[in-house]
């Protein structure tokens, strides 16, 4: 769907893109991380072509990016506000109709989304008399009204109560089922966890991870399992003694769970193997690195190069 | 295209349907008609009754002083102190010096009357000094009214020896429409300021950018607000034209009407005035001045006029959009206003200059500076002084500038915008013209 190749960006001596590649597939939500200033802002001007690169290329299904395929996008900006002094209704129309739309088109359809939200009442409301929440809501509306074929969401749960995160989240993956292919820029890992097929993450000007969640689960995952056991302690630690490493144990309901590395080169079966004359096993799980885990160690990576897969820290 | 016609159209409407426009489009008229109504009033309405003694030992009051309305002259050849003055019902007292020849006029007041009745005053004073003067000197009163006529001088250009040039009068006109210029771009490119700030203050420009191109939103705003200006101005000039008309046919009614000007009891002095008014050729400056915009080519005027207007405001409001996205709030505005609005009343100055001394260097260069040129060129093209090809040359630097100055505005907006907390200074905003977009 869209695929950025080489993006360098400069602001004066500062650079805040540093030859970034990726490649965001159609129909799947993409996830682009990263801490504050990292460049994920500017990475999305440059998409949305409100700024330019000074190198690189933007491709949108195979061909080079063009000011009319903005048409065919939605974005909604972290920073994002409407006119005070307007009222809901003419507000949505006005956008709307900035994006290309015909008035009598987006009216319909915005008549729709006020129906399906419940919220028809604010049609004739100035935004100033909306909360937080409530202007949220309008904007998002604004940002799929034309239906994009490719939608940009900067921090999109910011400002909404878990209700009405829901509604949003809901609303997300709809899009997504209906073949809109969506990038979402976040803090909020959970959402990440909860949302992305994808992600890209975005330090010190340089794309330092990219591919699909799962597998970067799978990257960065510690060899670790938790077994639940009943048995000797010290029948336990001899067991282990050539094939893992005993992290931590824990008393549970009257039974022992026990947090296990494996040693480099082991696999799950010889352990478990060692493990059977010794102790009485009730379950086996695999530690997966939450999203939040990974996204604090790729950033504290010096070298983005050295991010290895079998990492052991 | 049709985006920057939405934008226009939202620019104009959001502001027109303000309650604060309606407010200011009735409040306008009602402000400059009762201005102009008031003083038309108040100098109607004469003061107090004047009872002026005048204290003449000496005979210096040769003639009889004629009563005015609501002045009533007293001369007494007795001497009068201060305090008896002071106790007397008399509201203005008249004391002469002592030189024989030519004696000045000391007069007392209690309170001050008003300017008309002081130069009433006056003129009788001067009247009866004259003829005492006169009969000193031997000169017969008939032939001296006759001989003291005001010279009537006309200058004559002479290339155009068929008519006078009037230089002065019209440079009025030019001036006039100079100072409207100054008053709309200052007004309206404000707005534009304010306007491109609020947006930015909103949040709202990132979302419209993602849609229009910066460049779009500014014009967009630009001309919108051009239109705010333009309805407002014709509504007040309409509202404004009513309301003088009806406010002097309800006010000067009872005043100038010759029915009941006959009813009225009135002193013969008072009716002969009036009769000499009735009579009497308008103010020479009236004429003069109807003369020269007879004069004047209407169309090209108001040609030139729409040029040199619409090219200013293009200028002045390009750079004040540009301020307006590059500060976070009004506070910041002020190191940037200043070279903005210096060149504006410089022009203005210049523009002064150029009624008095229209050949000076500085009118001159003035009207070619894209930044002085739309308010001094309209001064010296309506005095008829400039050259066909000084007014093609001021008009093609115009339009380059301000090409240049929408185009320079346009890459510090499109980068201003989108900067929030940075300390936008002189060299932060060179640095954002080499920006690649």
């Amino acid at each position: 769907m869209l695929k950025l190749e080489g993006i360098v960006k400069r602001y004066g001596q500062h650079l805040a893109l540093d030859g970034v590649s990726m490649e965001v597939k159609a129909g799947r939500v993409f996830g682009l991380l990263g801490p504050n200033g990292a460049g994920k802002t500017t990475l999305i001007r440059i998409i949305t072509r409100i700024t330019g690169p000074d190198a690189g290329q933007v491709y949108l299904d195979g061909r080079l990016m063009t000011n009319e395929d903005v048409a065919h996008m939605g974005y909604l900006p972290e920073e994002r506000g409407l006119y005070k002094k307007m009222k809901v209704g003419e507000q949505a129309l006005y956008l709307a109709q900035l994006k290309g739309m015909p008035k009598a088109e987006a009216q319909k359809r915005l008549k729709n989304w006020f129906e399906r939200w419940e919220i028809d009442g604010w049609w004739n409301k100035k935004v100033e008399e909306l909360s937080k929440g409530m202007a949220q809501k309008v904007q998002f509306i604004s940002t799929v009204l034309h239906a994009p074929k490719f939608l940009i969401l900067d921090e999109p749960f910011s400002g909404f109560d878990p209700i009405n995160a829901e509604l949003i989240r809901n609303e997300i993956l709809r899009l997504r089922d209906e073949g809109t292919t969506v990038m979402l820029s976040t803090h909020n890992m959970g959402s990440v966890e909860e949302l992305c097929d994808d992600i890209g993450l975005i330090d010190k000007a340089h794309l330092v991870l990219n591919g699909s969640v799962e597998e970067i689960r799978q990257r960065y995952a510690t060899n670790t399992f938790r077994v639940e056991l009943t048995g000797n302690a010290v029948a336990l630690g001899n067991a282990l003694s050539f094939t893992g490493e005993l992290l931590d144990a824990q008393q549970k309901n009257g039974r022992t769970v026990a947090r296990i590395r494996l040693t480099k080169g082991m696999n799950l079966n010889k352990v478990l193997t060692q493990l059977l004359p010794a102790v009485e096993i009730h379950a086996v799980q695999e530690e997966v690195p939450r999203m939040h885990e990974i996204f604090i160690r790729a950033v504290s990576e010096q070298e983005p190069a050295l991010v290895p897969a079998d990492m052991t820290e | 295209m049709n985006k920057i016609a939405l934008i226009i159209k939202r620019e104009f409407l959001s502001r027109v349907r303000k309650p604060s426009f309606l407010i200011m489009t009735l409040l306008g008229p009602l402000l400059i008609a009762g201005g102009i109504m008031l003083i038309v009033y108040l100098g109607m309405q004469g003061s107090s009754d004047q009872h002026v003694l005048v204290v003449d030992p000496n005979g210096v009051i040769a003639s009889k002083l004629n009563n005015a309305d609501k002045i009533s002259f007293f001369v007494d050849d007795a001497a009068w102190d201060d305090s008896t003055f002071k106790a007397s019902p008399y509201t203005v007292m008249v004391r002469f010096t002592e030189e024989i020849t030519d004696p000045t006029a000391l007069i007392y007041y209690k309170k001050l009357p008003n300017l008309g009745a002081q130069r009433t005053i006056e003129n009788e004073l001067e009247k009866a000094v004259e003829l005492l003067k006169l009969r000193r000197a031997g000169i017969d009163e008939e032939s001296y009214r006759r001989v003291r006529k005001n010279l009537i001088s006309n200058w004559l250009d002479i290339e155009k020896t068929d008519q006078e040039s009037l230089e002065q009068e019209r440079a009025g006109i030019g001036f006039f429409f100079g100072y409207f210029m100054f008053i709309f771009i200052f007004l309206y490119g404000m707005q534009v300021m304010r306007g491109v700030m609020e947006e930015k203050q909103n949040r709202v420009v990132e979302v419209l950018i993602s849609s229009v191109r910066p460049f779009q939103l500014m014009m967009g705003k630009i001309i919108g607000i051009a239109m705010v200006g333009f309805t407002q101005f014709v509504l007040w000039i309409v509202a404004t034209t009513l309301l003088i008309g009806i406010g002097s046919a309800v006010l000067l009614k009872d005043r100038y009407d010759p029915s009941t000007l006959a009813n009225t009891p009135m002193t013969a002095q008072v009716q002969k005035q009036l009769g000499e008014q009735a009579t009497a050729v308008p103010d020479v400056n009236d004429v003069k001045l109807l003369k020269a915009m007879a004069m004047l080519d209407i169309p090209v005027i108001l040609g030139l006029f729409l040029f040199f207007f619409i090219g200013g405001y293009l200028l002045y409001s390009s750079l004040l959009a540009a301020i307006g996205s590059a500060v976070d709030s009004e506070a910041d505005t002020q190191q940037f206003m200043m070279p903005v609005t210096l060149p504006m009343i410089l022009a203005l100055a210049v523009a002064q200059m150029a009624v008095y001394n229209p050949e000076s260097p500085a009118v001159l260069w003035c009207s070619f500076i894209p930044f002085t040129s739309p308010i001094v060129m309209m001064v010296r093209v309506t005095m008829g002084n400039a050259m066909l090809w000084e007014v093609l040359l001021s008009m093609g630097l115009l339009i380059t500038a301000f090409m240049g100055t929408t185009w320079l505005a346009g890459r510090i907006y499109r980068t201003g915008i989108l900067m929030y907390g940075k300390k936008a200074s002189w060299k932060e905003l060179g640095k954002w013209l080499f920006y690649k977009g």
